[in-house]
């Protein structure tokens, strides 16, 4: 990558769904989107998710991936609060069709890779023509 | 001559209530393009802290996901803690990117904490891209009980 400087970036709330009931506040997560010959990979970073608490669900073509975080009830006073604590939530459209039975997720670190195989008819496929 | 605080000065002109109001108005505006409860003058610099403190230590908290522990380097002089590091991420070949979002780079970030810490005894842990840094207060920065006798 290059030799440049991270930026802080201020944390986006998700307004356009419905709301959450739990009483924290529910961000969009930064994500990566790529396609490999075989799948589609989704990697999101969302910090303080364990991997017990992601929900991921794909209906209707529709991929939402949700991650929820244990608030820690503590007795402390803040001094400088920069960023919020909330849960993850983000909606996508799947424009490919993929093979629902064969999706794998795995999440370290608080950053949760999607690897979404594509079915066989998606896939390139190369026709070769025959001389009649 | 004597020394009346500033928030005690007489308020010959009644200005006091409108300055207020002034000010009060200022945060609310500040803090809703900031975003629930965010301090309104927030630094640029990568990445975000929340630093708070109880009786005994003070924490401070950041979020780094996707980096190892030992990509973080912490480090504590006195009441000024330096975190640095480097994010890297995992680019894959021969792949078509649809979205890239998540950022990778260097970063260095130096502040002040409120109280004086004791740099022998911090403590940090990093868990599910969580960074939490717990430094216990030096002796004398620690809030004292004064028992009052009877004479």
């Amino acid at each position: 990558m290059t030799d440049k400087d991270l930026q802080a970036r201020e944390k986006v709330e998700v307004t356009t769904e419905a709301e959450s009931t739990r009483n924290v506040p529910v961000y969009v997560p930064a994500v990566d989107i790529y396609e490999s010959q075989d799948a589609l990979v989704v990697v999101a970073d969302m910090p303080g998710v364990s991997p017990d608490n992601v929900t991921i669900d794909i209906h209707d073509n529709t991929l939402t991936l949700r991650g929820t975080v244990t608030v820690e009830e503590v007795n402390e006073r803040m001094h400088i609060q920069e960023y919020g604590v909330g849960d993850y939530s983000r909606k996508f459209t799947l424009g490919r069709a993929i093979d629902q039975s064969k999706i794998e997720a795995a999440m370290k670190n608080g950053v949760l890779t999607l690897t979404l195989p594509k079915t066989d008819i998606s896939k390139p496929r190369k026709i070769s023509v025959k001389v009649a | 001559m004597a020394l009346i605080r500033w928030m005690d000065r007489p308020d010959l002109y009644g200005l006091g209530a409108e300055f207020e109001r002034m000010q009060r108005d200022m945060n609310r505006l500040l803090s809703s393009f900031m975003g629930r409860g965010m301090s309104p003058f927030r630094s640029d610099v990568f990445p975000h802290v929340n630093v708070s403190e109880d009786a005994d230590n003070l924490y401070v908290r950041t979020e780094l996901p996707g980096m190892l522990p030992d990509e973080i380097e912490i480090s504590v002089e006195g009441d000024t803690v330096t975190l640095r590091g480097e994010r890297k991420l995992a680019v894959a070949e021969n792949v078509n990117y649809h979205r890239r979002e998540r950022e990778a780079g260097r970063f260095r970030r130096i502040f002040s904490l409120p109280a004086k810490v004791n740099a022998d005894a911090v403590t940090a842990v990093f868990k599910d891209g969580v960074l939490k840094i717990t430094l216990p207060k030096a002796e004398e920065a620690k809030p004292k009980q004064i028992q009052i006798k009877s004479a």
